[in-house]
């Protein structure tokens, strides 16, 4: 297969970018997106020139290192990692747009490599349950059910890549943060530091310059881990709660929903 | 220079551990601020050590080349954790752990090693809980648990088919929070390139700060390597693709000794490789194999629908060769068997390099809701990659390289040869001997990082060292080591990009030290590594720009220690005049094709010294002694 790449050239933060035109032929259609750039810095490295900086690492969707925009859609069409986006989802010959992930909390670093420290600030706000390393309560005295379980692991899955910043017209991190809570206030071990996580954690995103959520819904629709808006109005709600001051139900680990 | 003692404490060894924690010295609360700990890596080894060092009062700073501590390569860990905890209620003990690793290691582990590991078992999963991490659960909220590979009982906890990602980020929200309180630093996009030395004692690191280019001199009373395996030697492995030898190789050349580098781990179920293009390979978790059957059909070069092949044209030949065990013989067994099918032309797929994993039967007495609730995100992801429908035709599979259970010489303590440098986790060589089980990974990182070394290290953090800074001699000499090797790298200006030669070189290891070795092939991979590593220095190219973010020179980087790496890993294979575990050598096997132990030459582990690029390397050995197994003949049958 063929394609031309328009692809977003940056030296360093603060520098202003620009667009450059690459041809690349002979692709294998099972070529994953990211070994087409391989194979076009392959290239590139023979002819003498720099290279296109984008960052990777588990290449099987996992570790949320990767974050094109492309085509105009954080990760690409298929709503999978920008590692997992296979070469035969694009039209042979066509033109595709490649892009860093987009966010004034994101600043880019060179080419399509951001910084995403930002997320990890937010959950140093209040993404861990106080537990430090030591001996602890045999898990089976404090039973889970099966369902709450898997609601709490629904939002954990979150890889912490971004794309849900990248695609809200605000750059709202709420689906992130929101899942974080999710994750740790459905549980038993989480219910400690509950009153104040959603705060906390909210009130670092508003200091790392994250916008507001207004409902748009664009991050859950690109989220390669499926995770759901469900996660933002719990954030909501645990975010009240703690402002009311109001102490949190009573754990919630055996009541089935 | 002499192999140090391996510090193993007297006494019965259900005992050993406890001993050893009862007698270690103590630093008081209002004292271990004065410590300052250097920790590379957060994955679960090192994320894990840092936060309970940071915890306990030590200063602690953690570095890691990816962009958030986060995304270790731990995180793709899929299928699970084993502990012996016996929820499941068949008799499981630390003893039938202990005796399961000794086993599937093939008895080139040592004892006391392992049985500590069998004993933290149970206080891993109860510490993950506690950080939140959502093991999977019973109807009834209680922890769930299944089979690996190699054993006849259900004690693999785990989260889904992301275990690693659950665990990991157990480990990376309490390193976090440490942060949060101020006990830890963490640098990411930093690269260590250097171990520096004062005094015989590892006081420090030179590293890369990978967006600016700046090399940077970091001091410290200890330093904890926590920086994996090596395995993406080979180029296409299940390893992520920054996963390299670097911060272990550069402490190799100061005088740590590489333990038994040739004890790789050839996995068997992965998913074949399609083109030269690839960058890696895809693991599908081992758990499969509790509900999926391997085959491949009777008739070599059979181009029917495995749907429309009969059962009794079909040899499922893990359940034929190894009764007892089936589809759950241990790794290094049911990657070889796969290999040997398809040498006898059995194996299926365009290259003829595949085998069937057939989850037909499991659907057809369980349903597809059962199957899909254990594996769903695992047939996701084979469809994601394959195109094809694993609940409507079988997956094809084949062995690729995965992990490596050689690594730096520790002692019991984990301490390598030289004072005050630690090796954890993948890093060190330590507890699973020639063949690792499915789950035991996750287990030794964690053991290691939560519950050995913040002890042992403590200990070592009592005895006296001479303050250092950064000035001295020692780090300035460290820090112009890797600025000339930069320079070197930066001046061969050739042609060719690095990963040009990572691949060249990884195939010559996977066809001559992957799954079957003899002396012949080895030799012969020797000259053809020497030959590209020339090739390397004289047409490398790299991007300009050594001040500033450059992922080539890194890479490029990265790429010259595993050539040195390949080397030693093929003599050491061919010292190793026997097979044991994933170490094959065809010279020696038994009539019906397994692997022949040489108990009385070998029954010791091989730890090399390094003696300068043209030098060759020298092995010491360790003897290892058995007295709480017997030395038998691994049977699967
Ligand atoms: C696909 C896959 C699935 C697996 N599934 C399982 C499973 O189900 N169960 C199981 O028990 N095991 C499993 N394993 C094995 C297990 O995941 C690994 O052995 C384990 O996670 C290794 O952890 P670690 O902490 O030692 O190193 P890693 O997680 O590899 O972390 C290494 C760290 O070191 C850092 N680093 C490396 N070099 C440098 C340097 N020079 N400077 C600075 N930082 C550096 C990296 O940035 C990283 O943070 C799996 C492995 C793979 C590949
Ligand atoms: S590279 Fe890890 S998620 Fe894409």
């Amino acid at each position: 297969m063929k394609f031309k790449l328009e692809i977003w050239r940056q030296f360093e933060t603060g520098e202003e970018g620009h667009f450059e035109t690459f041809e690349v032929d002979g692709i294998d259609p099972e070529a994953s997106f990211l070994e087409m750039l391989d194979q076009l810095n392959e290239r590139l490295t023979g002819e003498k020139r720099r290279t296109v900086a984008f960052d990777s690492d588990c290449r099987e969707g996992i570790c949320g290192s990767c974050s094109l925009v492309i085509d105009d859609t954080p990760h690409g069409p298929r709503q999978v990692t920008s590692c997992q986006t296979y070469m035969r989802d694009f039209e042979d010959g066509s033109t595709i747009r490649v892009e860093p992930f987009r966010s004034t909390s994101f600043p880019v670093i060179r080419d399509l490599v951001t910084d995403r420290g930002a997320l990890d600030r937010v959950i140093q706000a209040g993404g861990y349950t106080g537990a430090t390393t030591g001996p602890q309560p045999e898990p089976n005295s404090m039973p889970v059910a099966p369902e709450v379980q898997e609601r709490a692991m629904d939002a954990a899955i979150c890889i912490g890549c971004g794309a849900c910043v990248a695609a809200c017209p605000n750059g709202s991190a709420m689906l992130f943060t929101g899942a974080k809570v999710t994750h740790l206030n459905l549980l038993p071990q989480g219910q400690p530091e509950r009153a104040n996580r959603a705060i906390a954690m909210v009130d670092q995103m508003d200091q790392e310059g994250f916008g507001g959520c207004t409902n748009f819904g664009e991050c859950s629709r690109v989220c390669p881990q499926e995770i759901s808006l469900d996660v933002i109005g719990m954030l909501n709600r645990e975010y009240r709660r703690g402002r009311l001051g109001k102490r949190p139900k009573d754990p919630p680990a055996m009541r089935a929903q | 220079m002499n192999l140090p003692d391996a510090k193993i404490p007297p006494g019965p060894i259900e005992k050993k551990w406890q001993t050893w924690l009862d007698q270690h010295r103590l630093v008081g609360p209002n004292n271990r601020s004065d410590s300052k700990v250097i920790v590379i890596g957060t994955g679960l080894a090192g994320a894990s050590a840092a936060a309970s060092l940071a915890a306990q009062g030590f200063r602690v700073e953690s570095f890691c080349f990816q962009d958030s501590s986060r995304r270790a390569h731990s995180i793709a860990a899929q299928g699970g954790i084993n502990a012996a905890k016996d929820y499941a209620n068949e008799g499981d003990s630390v003893r039938r752990l202990f005796h399961d690793t000794m086993k599937g290691g093939d008895f080139r582990s040592r004892e006391a090693n392992v049985w500590r590991l069998a004993e933290l078992s149970e206080n891993i999963i109860d510490q993950a809980v506690a950080q939140g991490v959502p093991f999977n659960r019973e109807y009834g909220g209680q922890l769930a648990t299944r089979s690996f590979g190699g054993v006849l009982v259900q004690r693999t906890f785990y989260s889904r088919g992301q275990t690693g990602q659950q665990l990991l980020l157990g480990a990376y929200s309490a390193l976090q929070h440490q942060v949060a309180s101020g006990n830890a630093v963490v640098h990411d996009r930093h690269e260590m390139l250097d171990l520096v030395l004062v005094d015989g004692q590892a006081r420090g690191v030179i590293v890369r700060n990978l967006v600016t280019g700046e090399i940077e001199r970091h001091a410290a009373d200890a330093v904890i390597l926590a920086s994996g395996g090596y395995t993406n030697v080979y180029y296409l492995s299940t390893n992520a693709m920054g996963s390299n030898v670097t911060a272990a190789w550069r402490a190799h050349r100061h005088g740590a000794l590489m333990a038994n580098p040739c004890y790789t781990q050839i996995h068997p179920t992965c998913i074949p490789q399609s083109g030269e293009y690839q960058s890696k390979l895809t693991l599908m978790s081992e758990s499969l194999r509790n509900d999926g059957r391997v085959w491949v059909p009777r008739k070599p070069g059979d181009d029917r629908a495995p749907t429309d092949i009969p059962d009794q044209e079909r040899y499922y030949y893990l359940e034929e060769r190894y009764p007892a065990f089936g589809n759950l013989a241990p790794r290094d067994i049911a990657s070889r068997a796969a290999k040997v099918v398809c040498d006898d032309g059995l194996g299926v797929g365009g290259t003829g390099r595949g085998v069937y994993l057939d989850f037909r039967d499991a659907i057809a007495e369980r349903g597809h809701d059962v199957i899909e609730g254990r594996y769903g995100n695992l047939f996701e992801m084979y469809e994601n990659i394959t195109g094809d429908n694993p609940y409507e035709t079988p997956m094809m599979i084949y062995p690729a390289p995965h992990y490596a259970m050689g690594g730096l010489w520790v002692d019991y303590e984990l301490q390598t040869t030289i004072p005050g440098l630690f090796a954890i986790g993948e890093a060190n060589f330590s507890d699973h001997g020639a063949n690792r089980l499915g789950a035991s990974a996750l287990m030794q990182t964690l053991a290691d990082g939560y519950f050995i070394a913040p002890h042992t290290v403590a200990h070592y953090l009592t005895g006296d060292r001479e303050p250092v800074s950064t000035s001295d001699s020692a780090f300035e000499q460290a820090e112009d080591a890797v600025e000339s090797h930069i320079t070197r790298l930066m001046d061969v200006d050739g042609t060719t990009a690095a990963q040009v030669f990572h691949r060249e070189m990884g195939n010559v290891m996977l066809d001559n030290c992957g799954m079957a070795r003899n002396a012949e092939g080895l030799e012969r991979a020797l000259t053809e590594i020497r030959a590209i590593k020339r090739d390397f220095w004289s047409d490398l190219r790299v991007d300009p720009g050594r001040d500033e973010f450059n992922q080539s020179l890194e890479y490029a980087n990265r790429v010259s220690d595993f050539l040195e790496l390949g080397e030693l890993m093929c003599v050491d294979a061919l010292r190793r005049e026997e097979s044991c575990g994933g170490h094959f050598r065809e010279e020696h096997q038994t009539p019906d094709g397994e692997a022949l132990r040489d108990d009385d030459r070998f029954a010791k582990v091989t730890a090399w010294e390094y003696r300068g690029e043209q030098g060759d390397p020298v092995p010491h050995d360790e003897p290892l002694t058995f007295e709480n197994v017997k030395l038998a003949t691994r049977s699967y049958k």
